[in-house]
């Protein structure tokens, strides 16, 4: 039988280009832990928003003009004449805070299960030169609207160079090529923000893979399931990412885009904080708006600074705090990766440290009171404290034994019918008239207070009790 | 072709030297990329004298003029303010401004070279925003140790009503006092300093 056109195109290629070899190695023969659960969406999300962010960004540009005399109303322009250039900006503004709250939610399954320690440092220093450029591309953004949050803003932390001694005031000059924030400005952002950081994303993006897929995905058992294979070589404990888990994140993007889409539609300010009210007023160099705070995911950092009260002590401490994240993988001592098998005191200092991350995110909004200022300086503390006494405390704390095998955890779905069982009390519907019916199948569930008591004190004494 | 194998010393010369030429090069290169980042012959050129009239400025008013892009306030102080900022000296962190930008002609108490007009940039020594005007005494927000002064929103740095600031907040230096110079009693240049005039 003569091949077809299409299997002589498809050979023409393969006898060229490893197309199979890649799809095999990354897909459909990559294997994964059996046991992802639902903080294992946010790695594809990320991806996902990155996409967002590089297409919606492409046709801004098509209308936006980085000139300080134009930029301001170019960015009106596409809010109300170009054709859905209002949806087209606020996917990108919306797509902005999305990446950071997937970014943190991924960081944080890290911190959980123990995914930047040994085999993976790599990964997660990869991850973190992708979240400090995550930080300098939003940042630089945000200076393009040319509101008054975006000019100064963009003047605060370019000033934040100048307190570096001795090179730091030739530095902040050279970086903004201008005595001030100035058009020189605008313009040098504008080319970093749509062609340098985005490049070095992707490519950063592409070495965090290539080291994950050499070292194997971590899991919450925090268990290397290549330890164990079967006898044609494959981890007992591990599934082909393709279909498994292409249709599982598949299951994560709809719900995402589910609220991503409530978002741009409903409230694509989100009350001031993913787009500030101060940025509607063109920027004026002559004066600062009464209040001024960086967007939301910057606060945490900028809380950091204002607690410190002496200005290169404060920009330290603020550069220190996201340094100290890189340093993670050689801080933490515990034989154990996972948080299921790790002591309590972990788990004390991880709840502490999330804690203290997001008073320090709320503080960074609000104005720099006496009170807020104090407070700001006990979060500082256990922020840092979380991560320069973790040698001491993950080398002390008693750790469970760790199982061979990954353990199976029963799913929600699995526990629903039972749950409900417990929950509530199967009683004879009441009919039209006030008599009880004598059907069987018209009987309602009705709840059951002293179920749903006993199952949230069974929580509650679980959740104490993996706390020793 | 010679048949003695590889001369691997020669080879690791070749190797080094071409690395070190390469590595000269690219740095010279790097010069006009980096160099064109610099402030440019236009942005330099900018920094023009600006004149400013004070004979329609009633006492304790501020008025603010732009001067190389920065904000520049002039402020008639009024005798009780003068006479308040001399009882300010314990609380302030450079009270003589020894360590701060100004012309000489204002490096005095009142840091201005009439003692009623003072002239200063309007940006926070700290981070560069613009602090605002706070004449009033003891406000409700900042409490009964203000005095009148300038507030910087950002950081909540304190600076009195000669740009002094205080002890315990963020800005390092007192604000910047600009090169000024007076043309006629009523008359003053931004930009140009009083020493380069008379010299």
């Amino acid at each position: 039988m003569k091949p077809s056109r299409i299997t002589e195109c498809n050979e023409w290629i393969l006898a060229r280009f490893p197309l199979t070899k890649l799809w095999n190695e990354h897909m459909t023969h990559y294997y994964a832990p059996k046991n992802f659960n639902f903080w294992y969406f946010f790695g594809s999300l990320a991806l996902l928003v990155l996409v967002n962010q590089i297409l919606t960004g492409i046709f801004l540009t098509m209308n936006y003009k980085p000139d300080a005399k134009l930029a301001f109303d170019s960015v009106e322009y596409i809010m109300r004449d170009v054709n859905w250039g209002w949806l087209i900006r606020y996917m990108h503004s919306t797509g902005s805070s999305a990446f950071f709250i997937v970014v943190y939610l991924h960081m944080f399954r890290g911190l959980l299960y123990g995914s930047f320690k040994h085999p993976r440092e790599l990964i997660w220093i990869f991850g973190m030169l992708l979240f400090v450029a995550l930080m300098a591309e939003a940042f630089m953004g945000y200076l393009l609207p040319w509101g008054q949050m975006s000019y100064w803003g963009a003047q605060v932390i370019i000033s934040l160079f100048s307190a570096i001694p001795v090179i730091g005031d030739d530095l902040s000059l050279w970086l903004r090529g201008d005595y001030v924030v100035s058009d020189a400005t605008l313009n040098r952002f504008f080319a970093f923000h749509v062609i340098a950081v985005p490049l070095a994303l992707v490519m950063l993006v592409f070495l965090h893979i290539v080291a994950l897929h050499e070292v194997g995905s971590n899991n919450p058992d925090g268990i290397e399931i290549k330890d164990s294979k079967d006898p044609w070589g494959h981890p007992v404990d591990g599934i082909p990412f393709h279909p498994y888990y292409t249709v599982k994140d598949i299951v994560g993007v709809a719900v995402f885009m589910l609220f991503f889409a409530t978002v741009i539609f409903y409230m694509p300010e989100m009350g001031g904080y993913f787009l500030e009210h101060a940025n509607f007023i063109p920027a004026d160099p002559m004066k600062t708006p009464e209040h001024i705070a960086p967007v939301w995911y910057f606060t945490p950092f900028y809380a950091i600074l204002r607690a410190i009260p002496d200005k290169f002590a404060g920009v330290i401490g603020m550069g220190g705090a996201i340094v100290v994240l890189f340093l993670l993988p050689w801080l933490d001592r515990s034989p154990v990766k996972s948080i299921r098998y790790r002591g309590g005191i972990y788990k004390k200092a991880l709840a502490l440290f999330v804690i203290s991350f997001l008073a320090l995110g709320y503080l960074g909004t609000q104005p720099a009171t006496p009170t807020a200022t104090i407070l700001a300086r006990i979060f500082t503390a256990i922020y840092f404290g979380f991560f320069l006494l973790m040698p001491l405390y993950t080398r002390w704390e008693k750790t469970k034994p760790v199982p061979k095998r990954l353990t199976t955890v029963h799913s929600l779905e699995e526990q629903l019918p039972a749950l409900i069982e417990e929950i509530t009390v199967l009683k004879p519907a009441a009919t039209e008239i006030g008599h009880t019916a004598f059907k069987g199948s018209s009987f309602t569930r009705q709840p059951n207070p002293e179920g749903i008591r006993n199952v949230i004190t069974r929580l509650v004494k679980k959740a104490i009790g993996s706390l020793d | 072709m010679n048949n003695k194998g590889v001369d691997q010393s020669k080879r690791q010369f070749l190797t080094s030297a071409l690395t070190v030429v390469g590595a000269v090069g690219t740095g010279y290169l790097a010069v006009p990329f980096l160099a064109q980042m610099q402030p440019s012959a236009k942005a330099m050129a900018a920094g023009a004298p600006v004149e400013v009239d004070l004979s329609k400025m009633e006492p304790g008013q501020l008025i603010r003029v732009a001067w190389r892009g920065k904000p520049v306030w002039i402020l008639n102080r009024t005798p009780e303010v003068l006479e308040t900022l001399k009882t300010l000296d314990n609380e302030l962190r450079d009270p003589l401004s020894v360590e701060s930008i100004q012309p000489e002609s204002s490096k005095n108490p009142a840091r201005s070279i009439k003692p009623e007009i003072f002239v200063a940039v309007g940006l926070c020594t700290h981070l560069g925003c613009s602090p605002t005007f706070r004449p009033e005494i003891a406000p409700n927000d900042l409490g009964d140790k203000w005095k009148g002064g300038f507030f910087c929103p950002c950081h909540g740095s304190w600076f009195d009503l000669a740009g002094r600031v205080y002890r315990g907040v963020p800005a390092p230096t007192n604000l910047e006092i600009p090169p000024y110079r007076y043309i006629t009693d009523t008359l003053l240049v931004v930009g140009e300093s009083a020493e380069e005039a008379s010299a």
